[in-house]
């Protein structure tokens, strides 16, 4: 079944009819979280009551909109600021072990490497317990060995950001990793019999060539630390991250207040897509 | 130069070491501590099975443990067959620009956050729903139907969430398989059905191997989707682990099952690279 080959018009059209089914299946859920952001009632649900922006601007108890809403508007203030230091510890510790894996050879690499993948294949809830008991207990072991409170082991802002790092550097790792396999050696060989030191060599030839992918994976890595839930739930205290109170708002019973966050998310996350997408293309040609 | 290289090389070690040993390594070590331990008195702690023992002689646990698993390999098998003949037609019906572009729509989804999918899904499928209307409109039922909280909204929520992380193998895999391969099948006789179980199967069975192997491993660590589409009787391992964490605050058991189903997932992927002669580097790259 290829162009090549001619196949009966009732399979071609029954095929075509699937594809078509399945792209609907794939958009619906985001077309109605997207319409509904627009609806003038008070639930997101049908009959369609005419258009509003209530629920972006509006600055009333009944009806509060994303921009009046301080709450939310705190929550994704905490979100990126998780998102920024995520992003900021794993392109660090990725493009470390891009390096370590790409350009050394040393015992035992095969099994680091596997050991390197295995956040991936850790379930996110369980990745969050973990960490969540390894820095309880060493609380605990602080405050009864020095009689010291250490704040930032027990669930919180900082517990979060550990926990997002954790698996969103093997991510990163792969991405700048696979561009790293692909430089021409030959560039940097240049460089050093031109008499280029090794750190210059790093700063003007390997560097910039890695990043567009270190772009790339900074994008990543901020919509997966932005967007996480099931690590963020098990670590998370007082201040919490946007998903986490869209979560809790969804449970209470929804205004279309949530559509219009998830709108703008959807807005946000669509631009980002789009730049890395633009990055990567440039880095193929 | 000899010495310079190993100090890099060190340099390099470092943080990898950092990353993976205090977030990843020692965590787990210390759930397994933990999961394997009871409490005797206030403060005390003796070596027992006593969580194992208490998952394996509660009913509620180990049929809900049985019924995730059961339906997560139910939704991976889902995914592989609504995503298989998505994928062959995006690798081998099309070219050029279409090509990229249906490819492009399949992942944007995806960038989107879990949390805003599911919602899309509630507005979807409950009573005051649009589908519940639609139905309602074309006259096929006479009052509001709830089509949420029960199985089928979990697995259809978890087949959506899922179908990134089948079509991209699926996709790369069928790319690599020559036109002239299924031609020349044709020419030696073969129909569609024979080509497909003979030469393209076979051919992408390493994608379709990594593409059930993340999926199956996401939907088992999978806790926002079947809490909000499935609601209270949704029954899913993960939400006893939180239950046994959060609310009961008996973190013994919790980790107990959090080694259970890290034993599951594991045992799973590696019959599943077994039975495929692959290894976890390969399938992860």
């Amino acid at each position: 079944m290829i162009p090549s080959i001619s196949q009966p018009a009732s399979l071609r059209w029954t095929y075509r009819a699937y594809i078509l089914l399945f792209y609907i299946f794939l958009i619906a859920p985001l077309a109605v979280v997207a319409t509904f952001a627009f609806n003038d009632s008070l639930f997101p649900s049908l009959p369609w009551n005419g258009f509003t922006l209530d629920w972006f601007t509006s600055d009333t108890p009944q009806r509060l909109g994303v921009f009046s809403d301080s709450a939310m508007l705190e929550s994704v203030g905490v979100s990126a600021f998780i998102a920024f230091w995520v992003t900021a510890l794993s392109i660090f510790v990725a493009t470390t072990n891009a390096f370590l894996f790409e350009r050394y050879d040393f015992r035992f690499k095969e099994f680091l490497y596997m050991l390197m993948l295995l956040p991936l294949v850790i379930p996110g809830v369980i990745l969050g317990i973990s960490i969540l008991i390894s820095s309880n207990s060493m609380a605990n072991y602080m405050d009864e060995v020095f009689n010291l409170e250490v704040e930032f082991l027990r669930p919180g802002l900082v517990l979060v950001i550990l926990g997002q790092f954790a698996f969103i550097t093997t991510i990163a790792t792969m991405v700048i990793g696979a561009r790293l396999r692909k430089m021409d050696r030959s560039l940097e060989e240049a460089a050093y019999n031109l008499g280029a030191t090794k750190t210059s060599v790093l700063r003007t030839i390997t560097l910039p060539y890695l990043r567009p992918a270190m772009i790339g994976a900074g994008i990543v890595a901020f919509l997966m630390s932005f967007e996480n839930f099931n690590t963020t739930l098990m670590l998370t205290s007082s201040d919490s991250p946007l998903t986490i109170t869209m979560f809790d708002r969804l449970r209470e019973g929804s205004t279309p207040e949530l559509n219009a966050v998830s709108l703008l998310l959807m807005i946000v996350s669509g631009v980002l897509a789009l730049i890395s997408v633009f990055v990567q293309k440039k880095e193929d040609s | 130069m000899k010495q310079h290289t190993s100090i890099f090389f060190w340099l390099l070690l470092a943080p990898f070491a950092l990353w993976l040993i205090l977030l990843v390594i020692i965590p787990h070590i210390d759930m397994l501590g933990i999961a394997l331990r009871e409490q005797t008195a206030p403060r005390e702690y003796a070596f027992s099975f006593k969580n194992f023992i208490e998952f394996f002689t509660e009913p509620l646990y180990w049929r809900t443990f049985m019924r995730t698993a059961v339906m997560s390999i139910l939704a991976t098998a889902l995914t592989l067959l609504i995503a298989f003949p998505v994928s062959y037609y995006i690798a081998k019906m099309l070219r050029g620009r279409s090509k990229s572009f249906l490819f492009l729509l399949c992942l944007i989804p995806f960038w989107v956050s879990e949390l805003v999918r599911t919602y899309g899904w509630m507005i979807l499928l409950r009573e005051t729903g649009v589908i519940s209307n639609a139905l309602q409109w074309a006259g096929l039922v006479s009052g509001p139907v709830e089509l949420l909280y029960n199985d089928a909204a979990i697995m259809v929520g978890l087949v959506y969430t899922s179908m990134l992380f089948m079509v991209v193998p699926l996709v790369t895999v069928l790319e690599s398989l020559d036109d002239d391969i299924i031609e020349a099948s044709y020419d030696l006789g073969g129909n569609m059905w024979t080509t497909m179980r003979q030469i393209v199967i076979p051919h992408a069975m390493p994608g379709i191997v990594s593409g059930c192997i993340i999926v199956f491993m996401m939907t088992l660590g999978n806790y926002l989707t079947p809490n909000l589409l499935g609601g209270k009787d949704s029954l899913w391992f993960t939400e006893q682990i939180y239950t046994q964490f959060i609310t009961r605050f008996n973190w013994e058991l919790g980790s107990a099952f959090g080694i259970l189903l890290l034993l599951l997932s594991s045992l799973i992927v590696w019959l599943g690279l077994k039975l495929s002669r692959q290894t976890l580097t390969s399938t992860m790259t």
